[in-house]
């Protein structure tokens, strides 16, 4: 694995879309070539050498590139969008759109993301140890296939409309969300270690949702049909067990009606 | 004066039966001349290559509010399917794409010519500002007259002259080109919550019947004399077992001979048939009616068909069917758009992706090419995909691709998950017919052409008709063994030339040259009588006063009347 390192020298006006800050894009690369890529700061394209310095070359393949971005990234957007392989770390802030669409690969943020990161994902690991903002692993706008596999655990708190139209994969809150977690939902499995806002899993058809904490304001599509005993993300707990949204449709698979699950921690 | 000479090309002019001779074309002030008459023109060599006059297309939704409807509702067509910048404007979008995206890429085709398929009256001034905006190619658009309350009181009431003279009003009103009529009757019915699902289902209300809707419709179109004909998309479309409503549909037209001054032949023109042409009593029984249907209108002279081929892509469907959307959104679960369009209409909107992974999908795919393959005569029956509903209008290569080729047939039959059930279903692994160059110029240029009354000007290669002229890189003496190059060669013409001005080269646009907006323009007897009941209507009925519902000369972007004298 080699290793590049991008340090923000020059912090932009605007915003940087940084979509070809991956492993795929480095792969393969001397630093020159790599500080030479295109970024965008509104409508201006310019080579990213002008805000970062860049140290050391990209491995042979994404897979053998680790790109680690130093300084206070807050204004950078789309790090690690599309990649398929290799390893990001942003040893802080990050904004929007981090890891969105990713395939495979791993990005750590060291610090707090903002809104569309992990959007329409595929596979792969996104960890975010500080908070996230809103639409965590959600579908892109009017798309209705919206994250199919990998994982999303953030350490603090998500904003709103979490893992809409989710279709598969994990994404793990360690604090608390905020309202719209898993709408439209047909599959794939949320955590929220805190509280809830309100509107968990409106119109969702299939797929798990745990909630430790409270839910302020539950929906009435969700009417409680016993208790478990499951294990989540490593721990053993007892749930209260909740089926919905009984204002959907029920697909039928294998002669059982299908329903979405919503645990709540007792 | 500019004069240009299309050199040694193999030129296909079903026009004036014309089969791959090597010949010259004379182009001069924007018109086809004799080359005898041209003085020192600039020289555009097409040896090797197929000359064909610019495509028509007889039927494609490409502007107004419900294709609008579907690029605003379905933002994921666009995503990271816009990345270019090639032709003077942003191209964006896949299964609906921007105006500008549309223009160029018929453009690329070799195509001149776009039948805008459905235009609801009311919103006639948004179709007309988009066709501004596409670029290149001229359009024109049919406004919707089967579900519209004025027609359906004349009509119930046989009162044909009046609905003529309504009829034209209403052509000048909103510019339009031909009388369209979607799922007569259903859509009114639609209202109502229920739909016409035969010929024989009266309409709630109104108590008149699809099947006198569209005889009465017909009357109208020949009592005008107008250059296209009744443009009908039938009641139950999409359904299993519809092929018997399709016949019944068809059968309508029996006993009407054509009245025009336009070398127009037919009296009706059914569009989309693929999607009417289904057996099976459900969808677990769906089954192929290609051949039945085709056995039909081969027989008889007076219809034409084209065939809304499905191409196994992600789109968009959008239609004046409304109650067809509602149950289609039942099958598939998807987002739905739906709107009422007042005295006039109704459309609906859901996207649909036709996976080569379900076998009614590949059934609907074998479908088309059956009706194609079957047709005796290509001058009555065309390609089209009803843009976007069976697939994006930029697979027109492809679909002449399957048509020509039995092997790029047999390697798409090969993806397929269902491939015995659909060879079981269909007839489409016994044909072996492969289209000749020259049945598709019939298909795709002078058919469809001469259908809408337009073949003096658009579809052929005549000394005095519009200079449109598309070479592509295909040499007829010397077929690509790789049917890929087929596909290829039409997708990216090798030249477009638009008016006398070469509009594409070597699939790229080069120039821009001046779109027209073609309508038809009938002048009729006064008739008190109608301009009372409109004045009525409007009065009590419509949301708009009289004076704004009509188009104002600044909303159509350079004209071309096509006038129709009906007052003798």
């Amino acid at each position: 694995m080699k290793t590049v390192t991008l340090t923000l020298a020059k912090s932009p006006e605007l915003y940087i879309e940084g979509q070809n800050i991956t492993p795929d894009q480095f792969a393969g690369k001397k630093a020159a070539e790599i500080a030479s890529l295109d970024v965008w700061e509104g409508k201006l394209k310019g080579p990213l050498g002008n805000y970062f310095t860049v140290e050391g070359d990209g491995g042979a393949t994404a897979g053998e590139t680790k790109i680690v971005l130093r300084g206070d990234c807050t204004r950078v957007k789309r790090i690690g969008q599309q990649m398929t392989a290799g390893e990001i770390v942003v040893e802080g802030n990050a904004d929007m759109y981090i890891g969105g669409w990713m395939k495979g690969g791993k990005i750590h943020v060291k610090g707090n993301v903002d809104s569309f990161c992990g959007i329409g994902m595929e596979g792969g690991e996104l960890i975010i140890d500080g908070d996230a903002g809103h639409h965590l692993g959600s579908s892109p706008r009017g798309e209705w296939r919206g994250m199919q596999g990998g994982l999303i655990r953030v350490a603090g708190n998500a904003g709103n409309d979490t893992a809409t139209f989710i279709n598969g994969g994990t994404i793990i809150i360690g604090g608390d969300a905020d309202i719209h977690i898993s709408t439209h939902g047909e599959g794939g499995t949320v955590i929220v270690k805190g509280d809830a806002k309100g509107r968990v899993g409106g119109q969702m058809v299939k797929g798990n949702i745990y909630v430790y904490g409270t839910i302020e304001n539950p929906l009435p599509g969700f009417k409680l049909v016993g208790e478990v005993e499951q294990e989540v993300d490593g721990e053993t707990a007892r749930f209260a067990h909740h089926i919905g949204d009984l204002g959907e449709r029920h697909p039928v698979s294998k002669g059982k009606t299908v329903y979405a699950n919503l645990y709540t921690r007792i | 004066m500019n004069e240009l000479i299309v050199k040694n090309g193999f030129v296909f002019d079903p026009l004036q039966g014309i089969k791959g001779d090597r010949m010259d074309i004379g182009i001069k002030d924007g018109k086809f001349v004799e080359t005898s008459a041209l003085g020192n023109p600039k020289v555009i060599d097409a040896a090797g290559k197929t000359v064909m006059a610019g495509g028509v297309d007889i039927h494609s939704h490409v502007v107004g509010p419900k294709v609008n409807v579907g690029r605003l509702f379905r933002p994921e067509d666009k995503l990271f399917k816009s990345p270019l910048k090639r032709g003077n404007r942003m191209e964006m979008g896949f299964s609906v794409p921007s105006t500008f995206k549309t223009g160029y890429d018929y453009a690329r085709m070799g195509y001149v010519f776009v039948n805008e398929a459905a235009m609801p009256p009311l919103h006639s001034p948004h179709v007309h500002e988009e066709i501004r905006d596409t670029p290149i190619i001229d359009n024109a658009a049919m406004p919707v007259f089967g579900n519209n309350w004025f027609t359906l009181e004349y009509l119930k009431n046989n009162e044909i002259e009046n609905n003529a003279a309504y009829t034209a009003w209403l052509l000048r009103a909103t510019r339009g080109f031909a009388i369209k009529v979607v799922n007569p009757g259903g859509t009114e019915a639609w209202g109502w919550g229920l739909n016409c699902e035969s010929i024989h289902d009266p309409v709630p209300y109104f108590d008149i019947t699809p099947a006198k809707i569209v005889t009465g419709l017909i009357e109208t179109n020949e009592h005008l004399g107008l250059p296209h004909s009744v443009h009908l998309h039938c009641n139950n479309l999409g359904n299993p077992g519809n092929y018997t409503d399709t016949l019944d549909s068809l059968k309508l037209a029996e006993g009407y001979t054509a009245k025009n001054n336009f070398g127009r032949e037919q009296v009706l023109h059914i569009t989309h048939i693929q999607f009417d042409s289904y057996g099976g009593d459900s969808w677990r029984t769906f089954e192929s009616k290609a051949e039945e249907i085709m056995d039909y209108v081969n027989a008889h002279d007076n219809i034409t068909v084209d065939i809304g081929q499905v191409t196994l892509d992600e789109t968009t469907t959008m239609t004046a069917d409304g109650p067809f959307e509602h149950s289609l959104r039942g099958l598939n679960n998807l987002k739905w758009a739906n709107t009422d369009v007042e005295l006039e209409t109704a459309a609906g909107v859901v996207p649909y992706v036709y996976s080569p992974n379900i076998r009614v999908c590949t059934i609907q795919w074998a479908v088309g090419l059956e009706l194609a393959l079957f047709a005796k005569d290509p001058m009555r029956t065309f390609i089209s995909t009803d843009h976007p509903n069976a697939g994006p209008f930029f697979r027109y290569p492809r679909v002449i691709k399957w048509l020509m080729s039995r092997e790029a047939r047999d390697t798409t039959m090969k993806t397929f998950k269902w491939l015995e059930r659909t060879i079981d279903a269909t007839s489409i692994d016994g044909i072996d017919r492969e289209l000749t160059l020259y049945e598709i110029a019939q298909m795709t240029r002078a058919g469809p052409a001469k259908a809408l009354g337009i073949s003096n000007t658009y579809g052929g290669l005549v000394p005095g008709m519009d200079a449109n002229v598309a070479i592509y890189a295909l040499n007829p003496e010397d077929m690509p063994s790789d049917p890929e190059m087929i596909e290829k060669a039409f997708s990216q013409c090798a030249y477009l030339i638009k008016d006398g001005v070469v509009a594409v080269q070597n699939g790229e646009v080069v120039a821009e040259p001046a779109k027209r907006t073609v309508w038809v323009d009938v002048k009729v007897p006064d008739n008190a009588q109608v301009q009372r009941d409109i004045y009525e209507h409007f009065l009590r009925h419509y949301s708009v006063g009289v004076e704004n519902y009509k188009l104002f000369d600044e909303h159509v972007h350079n004209p071309r009347a096509i006038e129709v004298d009906a007052t003798q």
